[in-house]
């Protein structure tokens, strides 16, 4: 029993990394109808802004972590922001198709370019904040891992509340509704567009910080298999949904753990993968996602 | 993407020879993994090489002819270690090929080399798969039958363990193989393997590998991968409250493995091919003109590659010639070579065999423990 709820815990700590990724790819889709494959790129780059970043501030120190945080996420933001502006937005209106190569694209400049500047050798990330493990009747949580599971659902909500309750959430929900209709009523979609890059990077930069003091080996790759996992937990979801993003990744954490703690272990990805083809068989939406007809 | 670094130490000092007599260097391929997550092993084993290169050239080269190393990196990258062979062999018409890449890396390599009849010498591979049924294939280290046996025997002996857990990197043909050897050895001293586990190469999290490890209560962990993932084991491990040893093999054998595992390193083992602690002469020698070169202290890797390079040498120049046929026999009738890493003598399955030391890591250092003869 014990070693079940330890693994339980396990699952729903690595799921929580996954969710906190999911959500940006997530949020962007809401918007755009575009999948930001670069996505897992700028998670890179963003734990890599955290390890010069934390260089520059004493380890293991509350404050100095949030700054670091911080740091990493206006960095991505613009990040976000510049690659929208370079990439994206010359290919407005353009086939959704031209665009998605257009992020295969980023992404792949991303990673090489990281490899030329950051060198392909993995680097070792500081401990950033101070890290103590709770044993609770056997169970064991570090705070590195509390921190995932605490920050991904700060975010979720805020998240939650910028979309729906604020006037920037309703003009991306414009913007997501009708492009066109929304600049008719004097809706600045570039800013909105903007906007919602800097979001969806930040969040990822957020989550390059944390997925790198949990493992804490970074290199120009690093976001490429979580970049995937994040991506099928989005999908697993419903992607465009938030709360969706979220309960997706648990999903995906928990099966992962579960399979890798057994003999199956060979299997793990093999295993996930199935259960996301077998949920989008019975509802291809996703769980929490509404199916809509697309017209041609 | 792949660099070529022609390293050619004496080709200003050949350039000052007059044009119609210019020698034809002798070009030996390397195939290291520079970069990636093998990175440690093959900056290492590359910084053996040059040196060699460079004494060797000092000397006055080879057959009166200077050697050339032609370097390419695998990017520690399933793959690539053969398309690079195919590459120094047709395009670059090296004479052989060395390598200080990882089992699964030389692999790869090992029956390219065969089919072109280009002797291949492997540093550090341990798998005995490498050099089985190749003629042209050789090794300058121990094997992981020898390896696993070490393993086996310092943790039923020295650390009294009785139950072991095992952790194997099924992706990687070392890890698999050393497993297997480990276990059949254990079992035979008379204990028992109370739970085994698997993971994959790049994986990052262990937690729920070493959660099921834990509800088996071992003594002892015993985990047979590279340092990369070793580091991010000891240190989830530890998180966990496991705090009993770990052992591993010579994937081990990295600076980064104490960068990136810290404090949770501690009071972990690993077998290797030497230590830099060692009172013998040569090591000593060699420990100096490394740090004088490169400010660090040589891991393993280093001087098994400078033994591999001069180990060739030698065999060109008893053989007289590149001739690769020559140059196969030359290297199989290698005997009592006297290297860095101890005296080098190519058995029948070509394979060398030399004596494994074990490390132990306390307060972020490695000590020498033990040394095993074979």
């Amino acid at each position: 029993m014990a070693e079940f709820l330890q693994q339980l815990l396990n699952g729903l700590s690595l799921g929580a990394i996954y969710a906190l990724i999911a959500l940006g790819y997530t949020m962007v889709y809401g918007v755009l109808r575009f999948i930001n494959f670069a996505h897992s790129d700028v998670f890179m780059v963003g734990s890599f802004i955290g390890y010069y970043a934390g260089k520059l501030v004493p380890e293991n120190t509350i404050w100095g972590g949030l700054i670091v945080l911080v740091i990493s996420m206006v960095g991505c933001a613009i990040l976000g922001m510049t690659i929208e502006r370079l990439a994206y937005r010359p290919l407005r209106g353009a086939a959704t198709l031209n665009v998605l190569i257009a992020a295969i694209g980023v992404s792949l400049l991303l990673e090489y370019s990281g490899q030329v500047f950051f060198g392909a050798a993995p680097r070792t990330f500081p401990a950033l904040f101070p890290s103590i493990n709770f044993s609770v009747g056997g169970l064991v949580l570090s705070t590195n891992q509390l921190l995932v599971i605490v920050v991904t659902t700060l975010l979720m909500v805020a998240l939650q509340f910028i979309v729906h309750r604020t006037k920037i959430g309703t003009a991306m929900r414009a913007v997501s509704l009708n492009p066109k209709a929304a600049q008719l009523v004097g809706i600045n979609i570039d800013v909105v567009i903007s906007f919602t890059f800097a979001l969806g990077s930040a969040l990822a930069a957020a989550g390059g910080i944390l997925y790198a003091l949990n493992y804490p080996s970074i290199d120009p790759l690093m976001g490429v298999m979580p970049g995937l996992k994040a991506f099928v937990a989005a999908v697993l979801g419903g992607i465009g949904n938030i709360p969706g993003a979220a309960l997706g990744g648990l999903i995906l954490g928990v099966v992962e753990t579960f399979v890798n703690g057994s003999q199956w272990s060979t299997y793990k990805d093999a295993i996930a993968f199935a259960i996301l083809i077998i949920i989008m068989l019975f509802r291809p939406a996703g769980l929490l996602g509404k199916f809509t007809i697309e017209k041609v | 993407m792949n660099r070529v670094r022609l390293f050619a130490a004496l080709l200003a000092g050949a350039a000052l020879l007059p044009a119609a007599h210019a020698i034809e260097p002798i070009k030996i391929g390397e195939i290291e993994p520079l970069t990636g997550k093998e990175a440690a092993f093959g900056q290492s084993a590359h910084k053996g090489i040059v040196m060699a290169v460079e004494e060797i050239n000092a000397r006055g080269g080879v057959l009166g002819r200077p050697l050339v190393i032609v370097t390419e990196d695998n990017q520690s990258r399933p793959g690539d270690s053969a398309t690079i062979a195919k590459k120094l062999i047709a395009r670059d018409k090296v004479v052989a090929i060395l390598s200080g890449a990882t089992s699964s890396g030389c692999l790869e390599i090992a029956p390219i080399c065969q089919t072109a009849r280009i002797p291949f010498l492997a540093t550090t591979a341990t798998n005995p798969e490498v050099t089985e049924k190749r003629n042209y294939v050789f090794r300058v280290c121990f094997i992981d039958p020898f390896q696993g046996a070490v393993l086996a025997k310092f943790a039923r002996d020295t650390l009294k363990a009785k139950r072991v857990a095992l952790l194997t990197s099924v992706s990687s043909s070392y890890s698999v193989g050393l497993s297997k050897v480990f276990r059949e050895r254990f079992i035979a001293s008379g204990g028992e393997i109370a739970v085994e586990q698997k993971y994959g190469e790049g994986d990052k999290d262990f937690r729920a590998q070493l959660t099921a490890i834990r509800a088996a209560a071992p003594d002892v962990i015993a985990t047979t991968g590279n340092y990369t993932e070793g580091a991010l084991i000891c240190k989830q491990a530890r998180e966990l409250g496991l705090t009993g040893p770990i052992i591993a093999g010579d994937g081990w054998e990295a600076p980064e493995l104490i960068e990136i595992g810290g404090a949770a390193v501690n009071g972990s083992y690993y077998c290797s091919h030497y230590s830099s602690e060692s009172t013998a002469p040569e090591v000593q020698a060699f420990v100096k003109k490394f740090r004088a070169h490169y400010t660090e202290t040589p891991d393993s890797m280093a001087p098994l590659a400078s033994d591999g390079l001069t180990v060739l040498a030698e065999a060109i120049a008893r053989a007289g010639t590149t001739e690769s046929a020559k140059l196969r026999d030359a290297l199989a009738a290698t005997k009592n070579f006297p290297g860095i890493t101890g005296r080098t003598t190519i058995d029948e399955q070509r394979n060398a065999s030399k004596p494994a030391v074990i490390l132990a890591v306390k307060d972020g250092h490695t000590q020498f423990l033990q040394s095993i003869e074979p």
